[in-house]
Protein backbone atom coordinates (compact mmCIF):
# COMPACT_ATOMS: atom_id res chain seq x y z
CA UNK A 1 0.00 0.00 0.00
CA UNK A 2 1.26 3.31 -0.99
CA UNK A 3 1.55 5.65 2.52
CA UNK A 4 2.81 9.11 1.27
CA UNK A 5 2.85 9.97 -2.70
CA UNK A 6 4.54 13.12 -3.82
CA UNK A 7 4.20 14.41 -7.37
CA UNK A 8 6.07 16.99 -8.83
CA UNK A 9 6.54 18.99 -5.95
CA UNK A 10 8.35 22.48 -6.70
CA UNK A 11 9.36 25.18 -3.86
CA UNK A 12 11.40 28.28 -4.04
CA UNK A 13 12.16 30.83 -1.72
CA UNK A 14 12.64 33.93 -3.71
CA UNK A 15 14.58 33.43 -6.65
CA UNK A 16 16.13 30.20 -5.19
CA UNK A 17 14.60 27.47 -6.93
CA UNK A 18 14.74 24.95 -3.69
CA UNK A 19 12.61 21.85 -5.15
CA UNK A 20 12.64 21.43 -9.04
CA UNK A 21 10.01 19.16 -9.85
CA UNK A 22 10.16 15.92 -7.25
CA UNK A 23 8.36 13.21 -7.32
CA UNK A 24 8.00 10.65 -4.29
CA UNK A 25 6.80 7.15 -3.57
CA UNK A 26 6.87 5.60 0.23
CA UNK A 27 5.18 2.18 0.32
CA UNK A 28 4.26 0.85 3.61
CA UNK A 29 7.14 -0.66 5.85
CA UNK A 30 8.85 0.85 3.21
CA UNK A 31 12.54 2.81 4.56
CA UNK A 32 13.99 5.04 2.25
CA UNK A 33 17.03 7.30 2.83
CA UNK A 34 17.40 10.66 1.26
CA UNK A 35 20.83 11.75 0.94
CA UNK A 36 23.11 14.40 -0.62
CA UNK A 37 24.96 17.52 -0.24
CA UNK A 38 23.49 20.74 2.14
CA UNK A 39 21.14 23.16 0.54
CA UNK A 40 20.48 19.87 -1.87
CA UNK A 41 16.68 20.45 -0.86
CA UNK A 42 16.49 17.36 1.02
CA UNK A 43 15.52 18.69 4.22
CA UNK A 44 12.97 21.10 2.45
CA UNK A 45 11.34 17.92 0.68
CA UNK A 46 10.94 16.28 4.31
CA UNK A 47 9.28 20.15 5.33
CA UNK A 48 6.85 19.81 2.99
CA UNK A 49 6.11 16.50 3.59
CA UNK A 50 5.22 17.47 6.94
CA UNK A 51 3.24 20.00 6.21
CA UNK A 52 5.94 22.68 7.95
CA UNK A 53 6.83 23.90 4.61
CA UNK A 54 3.85 24.77 1.44
CA UNK A 55 5.13 24.11 -1.61
CA UNK A 56 4.38 26.21 -4.70
CA UNK A 57 3.01 23.49 -7.02
CA UNK A 58 2.77 19.76 -6.86
CA UNK A 59 0.46 17.21 -5.43
CA UNK A 60 0.58 15.01 -2.05
CA UNK A 61 -1.36 12.65 -0.71
CA UNK A 62 -1.25 10.16 2.56
CA UNK A 63 -2.76 6.98 1.82
CA UNK A 64 -5.85 8.19 0.20
CA UNK A 65 -6.17 11.71 1.64
CA UNK A 66 -5.20 14.21 -0.62
CA UNK A 67 -3.15 17.05 1.77
CA UNK A 68 -2.19 19.29 -1.34
CA UNK A 69 -2.97 19.51 -5.39
CA UNK A 70 -2.77 21.91 -8.29
CA UNK A 71 -5.83 24.18 -8.67
CA UNK A 72 -6.27 25.48 -12.85
CA UNK A 73 -3.07 27.81 -12.71
CA UNK A 74 -1.05 25.07 -11.80
CA UNK A 75 -0.89 26.10 -7.92
CA UNK A 76 -0.49 24.50 -4.58
CA UNK A 77 -4.30 24.56 -3.59
CA UNK A 78 -3.89 23.00 0.12
CA UNK A 79 -6.94 20.61 1.56
CA UNK A 80 -9.11 22.14 4.64
CA UNK A 81 -7.93 22.85 8.17
CA UNK A 82 -9.43 19.92 8.97
CA UNK A 83 -8.32 17.36 6.44
CA UNK A 84 -4.98 18.32 7.40
CA UNK A 85 -5.48 17.79 11.01
CA UNK A 86 -6.29 14.34 9.89
CA UNK A 87 -3.58 14.02 7.52
CA UNK A 88 -0.90 14.99 10.55
CA UNK A 89 -2.00 12.06 12.19
CA UNK A 90 -0.24 10.03 9.78
CA UNK A 91 3.13 11.47 9.82
CA UNK A 92 5.68 11.81 12.61
CA UNK A 93 8.85 14.17 12.57
CA UNK A 94 12.25 13.46 14.46
CA UNK A 95 14.54 16.47 14.33
CA UNK A 96 17.71 17.11 14.35
CA UNK A 97 17.90 19.26 17.50
CA UNK A 98 15.09 17.01 18.75
CA UNK A 99 12.74 19.52 20.08
CA UNK A 100 11.97 18.26 23.28
CA UNK A 101 9.51 20.47 25.45
CA UNK A 102 12.23 21.41 27.75
CA UNK A 103 9.19 22.28 30.76
CA UNK A 104 7.63 18.74 30.72
CA UNK A 105 8.86 15.89 32.20
CA UNK A 106 10.28 13.16 29.52
CA UNK A 107 7.07 11.04 30.29
CA UNK A 108 4.76 13.93 29.91
CA UNK A 109 6.54 14.68 26.28
CA UNK A 110 5.74 11.60 25.24
CA UNK A 111 2.00 11.43 26.51
CA UNK A 112 0.82 14.51 26.32
CA UNK A 113 -0.16 14.72 22.73
CA UNK A 114 -1.74 11.60 22.41
CA UNK A 115 -3.96 13.01 25.46
CA UNK A 116 -4.10 16.23 24.33
CA UNK A 117 -4.85 16.25 20.69
CA UNK A 118 -6.23 12.52 19.77
CA UNK A 119 -8.59 12.46 22.73
CA UNK A 120 -7.56 9.14 24.10
CA UNK A 121 -7.68 7.68 27.72
CA UNK A 122 -4.64 8.79 29.98
CA UNK A 123 -4.10 5.11 32.07
CA UNK A 124 -4.38 3.90 28.50
CA UNK A 125 -1.75 6.19 26.67
CA UNK A 126 0.86 6.01 29.90
CA UNK A 127 0.90 2.29 30.00
CA UNK A 128 1.78 2.91 26.00
CA UNK A 129 4.32 5.74 27.12
CA UNK A 130 5.84 3.38 29.29
CA UNK A 131 6.21 0.65 27.25
CA UNK A 132 7.72 2.98 24.29
CA UNK A 133 10.37 4.13 27.18
CA UNK A 134 11.54 1.02 27.85
CA UNK A 135 11.98 0.02 24.58
CA UNK A 136 14.13 3.53 24.09
CA UNK A 137 16.04 2.27 27.04
CA UNK A 138 14.73 5.11 29.01
CA UNK A 139 12.34 3.56 31.77
CA UNK A 140 14.52 5.50 34.77
CA UNK A 141 14.19 8.45 32.94
CA UNK A 142 10.20 8.89 32.51
CA UNK A 143 10.53 11.46 35.71
CA UNK A 144 13.91 13.42 34.54
CA UNK A 145 13.77 16.49 32.33
CA UNK A 146 15.41 17.01 28.93
CA UNK A 147 18.18 19.28 30.20
CA UNK A 148 19.34 16.40 32.53
CA UNK A 149 19.72 13.77 29.31
CA UNK A 150 22.03 13.26 26.86
CA UNK A 151 21.94 14.09 23.27
CA UNK A 152 21.29 10.73 22.79
CA UNK A 153 18.63 9.85 25.36
CA UNK A 154 16.90 13.02 24.13
CA UNK A 155 16.68 11.85 20.48
CA UNK A 156 15.48 8.42 21.60
CA UNK A 157 12.82 10.80 23.98
CA UNK A 158 12.25 12.36 20.65
CA UNK A 159 11.45 9.35 18.79
CA UNK A 160 9.11 7.81 21.37
CA UNK A 161 7.23 11.22 21.48
CA UNK A 162 6.36 10.29 17.94
CA UNK A 163 5.82 6.66 17.99
CA UNK A 164 3.29 7.19 20.82
CA UNK A 165 0.88 9.08 17.70
CA UNK A 166 0.91 5.90 16.39
CA UNK A 167 1.91 7.61 13.05
CA UNK A 168 2.20 5.31 10.09
CA UNK A 169 5.17 6.94 9.02
CA UNK A 170 7.90 8.40 10.41
CA UNK A 171 10.52 10.91 9.48
CA UNK A 172 13.99 11.48 10.06
CA UNK A 173 15.41 15.15 10.08
CA UNK A 174 19.07 14.12 9.89
CA UNK A 175 18.42 12.74 13.79
CA UNK A 176 22.20 11.80 14.34
CA UNK A 177 23.40 15.34 13.01
CA UNK A 178 23.36 16.95 16.54
CA UNK A 179 25.65 14.05 17.97
CA UNK A 180 29.08 12.25 18.59
CA UNK A 181 29.75 9.35 16.88
CA UNK A 182 28.73 7.43 20.04
CA UNK A 183 25.69 8.36 20.63
CA UNK A 184 25.16 8.01 16.57
CA UNK A 185 25.38 4.31 17.03
CA UNK A 186 22.28 4.43 19.96
CA UNK A 187 19.96 6.27 16.93
CA UNK A 188 21.08 3.91 14.30
CA UNK A 189 20.43 1.19 16.20
CA UNK A 190 16.96 2.05 17.57
CA UNK A 191 16.01 3.00 13.55
CA UNK A 192 17.51 0.06 12.86
CA UNK A 193 14.94 -2.08 15.41
CA UNK A 194 12.03 0.37 13.97
CA UNK A 195 12.87 -1.29 10.16
CA UNK A 196 13.14 -4.50 11.68
CA UNK A 197 9.51 -3.93 13.02
CA UNK A 198 8.86 -2.48 9.35
CA UNK A 199 8.18 0.93 10.26
CA UNK A 200 7.50 3.06 7.40
CA UNK A 201 9.99 5.79 7.62
CA UNK A 202 11.87 8.32 5.37
CA UNK A 203 15.34 9.19 6.61
CA UNK A 204 17.13 12.39 5.51
CA UNK A 205 21.03 11.54 6.83
CA UNK A 206 24.76 11.86 6.09
CA UNK A 207 25.35 8.47 7.41
CA UNK A 208 26.07 6.40 4.09
CA UNK A 209 26.76 3.04 5.75
CA UNK A 210 23.94 3.33 7.74
CA UNK A 211 21.27 4.49 4.67
CA UNK A 212 22.84 1.46 2.73
CA UNK A 213 22.39 -0.83 5.22
CA UNK A 214 18.73 0.10 6.42
CA UNK A 215 17.48 1.20 3.15
CA UNK A 216 14.63 -0.43 0.86
CA UNK A 217 15.54 2.58 -1.60
CA UNK A 218 17.93 5.70 -1.34
CA UNK A 219 17.35 8.76 -3.11
CA UNK A 220 20.37 10.88 -4.04
CA UNK A 221 19.42 14.77 -4.19
CA UNK A 222 21.52 17.74 -5.87
CA UNK A 223 20.34 21.36 -6.40
CA UNK A 224 17.06 20.66 -5.95
CA UNK A 225 16.30 17.28 -8.06
CA UNK A 226 16.57 13.73 -7.60
CA UNK A 227 19.50 12.79 -8.94
CA UNK A 228 19.32 9.07 -8.60
CA UNK A 229 17.31 6.89 -6.67
CA UNK A 230 16.60 2.83 -6.56
CA UNK A 231 18.31 0.45 -4.13
CA UNK A 232 21.32 0.72 -1.98
CA UNK A 233 23.33 -1.71 -3.50
CA UNK A 234 23.16 0.44 -6.05
CA UNK A 235 23.15 4.05 -5.85
CA UNK A 236 25.70 4.14 -2.99
CA UNK A 237 27.77 0.98 -4.02
CA UNK A 238 27.42 1.40 -7.52
CA UNK A 239 26.11 4.82 -8.13
CA UNK A 240 26.30 5.45 -12.47
CA UNK A 241 25.52 9.43 -12.54
CA UNK A 242 28.84 11.14 -12.40
CA UNK A 243 27.60 13.77 -9.55
CA UNK A 244 26.48 10.49 -7.14
CA UNK A 245 29.89 9.66 -7.67
CA UNK A 246 31.71 12.51 -7.38
CA UNK A 247 29.64 13.05 -3.78
CA UNK A 248 30.15 9.74 -2.58
CA UNK A 249 33.99 9.28 -3.33
CA UNK A 250 35.20 10.54 -0.53
CA UNK A 251 32.74 7.49 1.15
CA UNK A 252 33.84 5.19 -1.35
CA UNK A 253 37.68 4.96 -0.22
CA UNK B 1 -1.88 62.82 66.71
CA UNK B 2 -0.09 60.39 67.97
CA UNK B 3 2.59 57.99 66.43
CA UNK B 4 -0.12 54.95 66.87
CA UNK B 5 -3.33 57.01 65.00
CA UNK B 6 -0.79 58.28 62.20
CA UNK B 7 0.30 54.36 61.67
CA UNK B 8 -3.45 53.04 61.97
CA UNK B 9 -4.47 55.82 59.38
CA UNK B 10 -2.46 55.44 56.86
CA UNK B 11 -2.43 51.52 57.84
CA UNK B 12 -5.90 52.33 55.79
CA UNK B 13 -3.98 53.59 52.97
CA UNK B 14 -2.11 50.98 52.63
CA UNK B 15 -4.72 48.74 51.78
CA UNK B 16 -6.39 51.16 48.99
CA UNK B 17 -2.35 51.20 47.56
CA UNK B 18 -2.61 47.59 47.84
CA UNK B 19 -5.61 47.86 46.19
CA UNK B 20 -4.24 49.36 42.92
CA UNK B 21 -1.25 47.11 43.47
CA UNK B 22 -3.39 43.66 42.94
CA UNK B 23 -6.07 45.53 40.11
CA UNK B 24 -3.32 46.55 37.88
CA UNK B 25 -1.72 43.29 37.96
CA UNK B 26 -4.78 41.09 37.40
CA UNK B 27 -5.61 43.07 34.21
CA UNK B 28 -2.55 44.54 32.42
CA UNK B 29 -0.74 41.13 33.23
CA UNK B 30 -3.43 39.42 30.64
CA UNK B 31 -3.85 42.52 28.79
CA UNK B 32 -0.20 42.68 28.47
CA UNK B 33 -0.12 39.18 26.58
CA UNK B 34 -3.02 39.75 24.20
CA UNK B 35 -1.05 43.37 23.08
CA UNK B 36 2.33 41.61 22.83
CA UNK B 37 0.05 39.42 20.60
CA UNK B 38 -1.15 42.07 18.53
CA UNK B 39 2.54 44.31 18.18
CA UNK B 40 3.46 40.79 16.84
CA UNK B 41 0.30 40.02 14.66
CA UNK B 42 0.77 40.00 10.64
CA UNK B 43 -1.96 42.16 10.38
CA UNK B 44 -0.08 45.46 9.59
CA UNK B 45 -2.75 48.24 11.24
CA UNK B 46 -3.17 45.94 14.43
CA UNK B 47 0.89 46.28 14.18
CA UNK B 48 0.82 49.91 14.01
CA UNK B 49 -1.89 51.08 16.06
CA UNK B 50 -0.63 48.89 19.43
CA UNK B 51 3.16 50.40 18.43
CA UNK B 52 1.69 53.87 18.53
CA UNK B 53 -0.53 52.56 21.95
CA UNK B 54 2.70 51.61 23.25
CA UNK B 55 5.03 54.36 22.16
CA UNK B 56 2.66 57.15 23.85
CA UNK B 57 2.08 54.62 26.73
CA UNK B 58 6.31 54.84 27.28
CA UNK B 59 7.16 58.37 25.57
CA UNK B 60 4.68 60.46 28.21
CA UNK B 61 4.59 60.63 32.46
CA UNK B 62 2.50 58.08 33.84
CA UNK B 63 1.02 60.94 36.27
CA UNK B 64 -0.09 62.92 33.01
CA UNK B 65 -1.78 59.03 31.29
CA UNK B 66 -3.49 59.52 34.92
CA UNK B 67 -4.73 62.93 34.42
CA UNK B 68 -6.16 62.89 31.17
CA UNK B 69 -8.00 59.27 32.13
CA UNK B 70 -9.87 60.82 35.13
CA UNK B 71 -10.26 64.43 33.63
CA UNK B 72 -10.59 63.10 29.76
CA UNK B 73 -14.15 62.26 29.72
CA UNK B 74 -15.23 65.43 30.95
CA UNK B 75 -13.22 67.63 29.00
CA UNK B 76 -13.41 65.99 25.98
CA UNK B 77 -17.01 64.77 26.17
CA UNK B 78 -18.71 66.90 28.84
CA UNK B 79 -19.22 63.38 30.63
CA UNK B 80 -20.41 62.92 34.35
CA UNK B 81 -17.16 62.15 36.21
CA UNK B 82 -18.69 61.65 39.84
CA UNK B 83 -17.75 58.43 41.14
CA UNK B 84 -15.15 57.64 38.50
CA UNK B 85 -11.91 58.43 41.08
CA UNK B 86 -11.55 54.56 41.45
CA UNK B 87 -11.69 53.40 38.12
CA UNK B 88 -9.92 56.12 36.63
CA UNK B 89 -6.84 54.94 39.11
CA UNK B 90 -6.95 51.36 38.00
CA UNK B 91 -7.88 52.32 34.05
CA UNK B 92 -4.57 54.62 34.30
CA UNK B 93 -2.31 51.83 36.12
CA UNK B 94 -3.46 48.92 33.78
CA UNK B 95 -3.25 50.19 30.41
CA UNK B 96 0.15 52.16 31.55
CA UNK B 97 1.48 48.85 33.04
CA UNK B 98 0.28 46.55 30.15
CA UNK B 99 1.95 48.21 27.59
CA UNK B 100 5.81 47.81 29.43
CA UNK B 101 4.43 44.25 30.24
CA UNK B 102 3.55 43.91 26.38
CA UNK B 103 7.34 44.44 25.16
CA UNK B 104 8.76 42.33 28.03
CA UNK B 105 6.13 39.49 26.76
CA UNK B 106 7.32 40.16 23.30
CA UNK B 107 10.99 39.86 23.92
CA UNK B 108 10.11 36.66 25.96
CA UNK B 109 7.92 34.95 22.98
CA UNK B 110 10.45 35.96 20.36
CA UNK B 111 13.22 34.13 22.40
CA UNK B 112 11.43 31.11 22.00
CA UNK B 113 13.43 28.56 19.27
CA UNK B 114 10.78 28.40 16.48
CA UNK B 115 11.96 24.31 16.79
CA UNK B 116 8.76 24.65 19.50
CA UNK B 117 6.68 25.64 17.10
CA UNK B 118 7.57 23.00 15.10
CA UNK B 119 7.51 20.29 17.55
CA UNK B 120 3.56 21.46 18.33
CA UNK B 121 2.79 21.42 15.22
CA UNK B 122 3.57 17.93 13.88
CA UNK B 123 2.18 16.74 16.68
CA UNK B 124 -0.92 18.02 16.29
CA UNK B 125 -1.40 20.60 18.60
CA UNK B 126 -4.15 23.88 17.33
CA UNK B 127 -2.13 27.46 17.48
CA UNK B 128 -3.91 27.69 20.89
CA UNK B 129 -2.45 25.18 22.45
CA UNK B 130 0.81 25.67 21.17
CA UNK B 131 0.83 28.79 22.57
CA UNK B 132 -0.80 28.42 26.23
CA UNK B 133 0.79 24.72 26.76
CA UNK B 134 4.27 25.21 25.13
CA UNK B 135 5.58 28.65 24.33
CA UNK B 136 3.57 30.70 27.39
CA UNK B 137 5.05 28.46 30.09
CA UNK B 138 8.30 28.66 28.99
CA UNK B 139 8.20 32.52 28.36
CA UNK B 140 7.04 33.20 31.91
CA UNK B 141 10.20 31.42 33.47
CA UNK B 142 12.43 33.37 30.63
CA UNK B 143 10.62 36.79 31.71
CA UNK B 144 10.43 36.61 35.56
CA UNK B 145 13.19 38.64 36.27
CA UNK B 146 12.25 41.40 34.00
CA UNK B 147 8.99 41.46 35.44
CA UNK B 148 10.28 41.63 38.78
CA UNK B 149 11.57 44.96 38.05
CA UNK B 150 8.18 46.30 36.38
CA UNK B 151 6.34 44.77 39.88
CA UNK B 152 8.49 46.66 42.30
CA UNK B 153 7.94 50.15 40.15
CA UNK B 154 4.35 49.68 40.09
CA UNK B 155 4.80 49.58 44.08
CA UNK B 156 6.18 53.09 43.93
CA UNK B 157 4.02 54.21 41.49
CA UNK B 158 1.14 53.84 42.79
CA UNK B 159 1.70 56.48 45.25
CA UNK B 160 0.93 58.60 41.88
CA UNK B 161 -2.49 57.98 42.28
CA UNK B 162 -2.25 61.35 44.36
CA UNK B 163 -2.87 63.20 41.92
CA UNK B 164 -6.44 61.92 41.75
CA UNK B 165 -6.67 62.83 44.48
CA UNK B 166 -6.95 59.10 45.57
CA UNK B 167 -6.63 58.49 49.90
CA UNK B 168 -4.24 56.08 49.34
CA UNK B 169 -0.67 55.97 51.35
CA UNK B 170 1.04 58.61 49.64
CA UNK B 171 -1.90 61.07 49.88
CA UNK B 172 -2.83 60.70 53.37
CA UNK B 173 1.35 60.85 54.19
CA UNK B 174 1.09 64.32 52.47
CA UNK B 175 -2.22 65.43 54.33
CA UNK B 176 -1.06 64.28 57.77
CA UNK B 177 2.46 65.98 57.17
CA UNK B 178 0.83 69.13 56.38
CA UNK B 179 -2.09 68.90 58.98
CA UNK B 180 0.30 67.84 61.59
CA UNK B 181 3.84 69.81 60.51
CA UNK B 182 5.47 66.72 61.18
CA UNK B 183 8.07 64.82 59.05
CA UNK B 184 7.10 61.56 60.44
CA UNK B 185 4.41 60.37 57.97
CA UNK B 186 6.91 60.77 54.93
CA UNK B 187 9.08 58.09 57.16
CA UNK B 188 6.26 56.11 57.95
CA UNK B 189 5.15 56.22 54.22
CA UNK B 190 9.17 54.57 53.05
CA UNK B 191 8.52 51.70 55.74
CA UNK B 192 5.47 50.79 54.33
CA UNK B 193 6.52 51.08 50.87
CA UNK B 194 9.58 49.17 51.58
CA UNK B 195 8.37 46.25 53.48
CA UNK B 196 5.18 45.95 50.86
CA UNK B 197 8.41 45.36 48.14
CA UNK B 198 10.17 43.14 50.37
CA UNK B 199 7.19 40.78 50.20
CA UNK B 200 7.28 41.27 46.55
CA UNK B 201 10.68 40.55 45.60
CA UNK B 202 10.55 37.41 48.46
CA UNK B 203 7.67 36.37 46.32
CA UNK B 204 8.93 36.77 43.05
CA UNK B 205 12.18 34.86 43.88
CA UNK B 206 9.91 32.18 44.97
CA UNK B 207 8.09 32.00 41.90
CA UNK B 208 11.65 32.17 40.28
CA UNK B 209 12.63 29.08 42.36
CA UNK B 210 9.33 27.19 41.41
CA UNK B 211 10.61 27.33 37.93
CA UNK B 212 14.09 26.30 37.80
CA UNK B 213 13.12 22.60 37.91
CA UNK B 214 14.03 22.84 34.11
CA UNK B 215 16.79 24.33 31.89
Amino acid sequence: MNILKIQHCQKRFGSLEVLKDISLNVEESQVVSIIGPSGSGKSTLLRCATLLETMDSGEMYYMDDCAVKNDENGRASYASAAQLRKIRRKFGLVFQNFNLFPHYSVLKNVMEAPILVQGRNAEEVRAEAMALLEKMGLKDKADAYPFQLSGGQQQRVSIARALAMNPKILFFDEPTSALDPELTGEILKVIRDLAAEKMTMVIVTHEMLFARDVSDSVIFMDGGVIVEQGKPSDVISNPTQERTIQFLRRFQQ
Amino acid sequence: MSLETMIRTMSAGMGKTCGIFFLTLLFSLPLGVLVALGRMSKNVLLRNVIKVYISIMRGTPLMLQLLVVYFGPYYLFGMSIRGYRFTAVILGFVINYAAYFAEIFRAGISSIPVGQYEAANVLGYSRIQCFLRIILPQVIKHILPAVTNEVITLVKDTSLAFTLAYQEVFSLAKQISASQTSFMPFVIAGVFYYIFNALVAYAMSFCEKKLSYYR
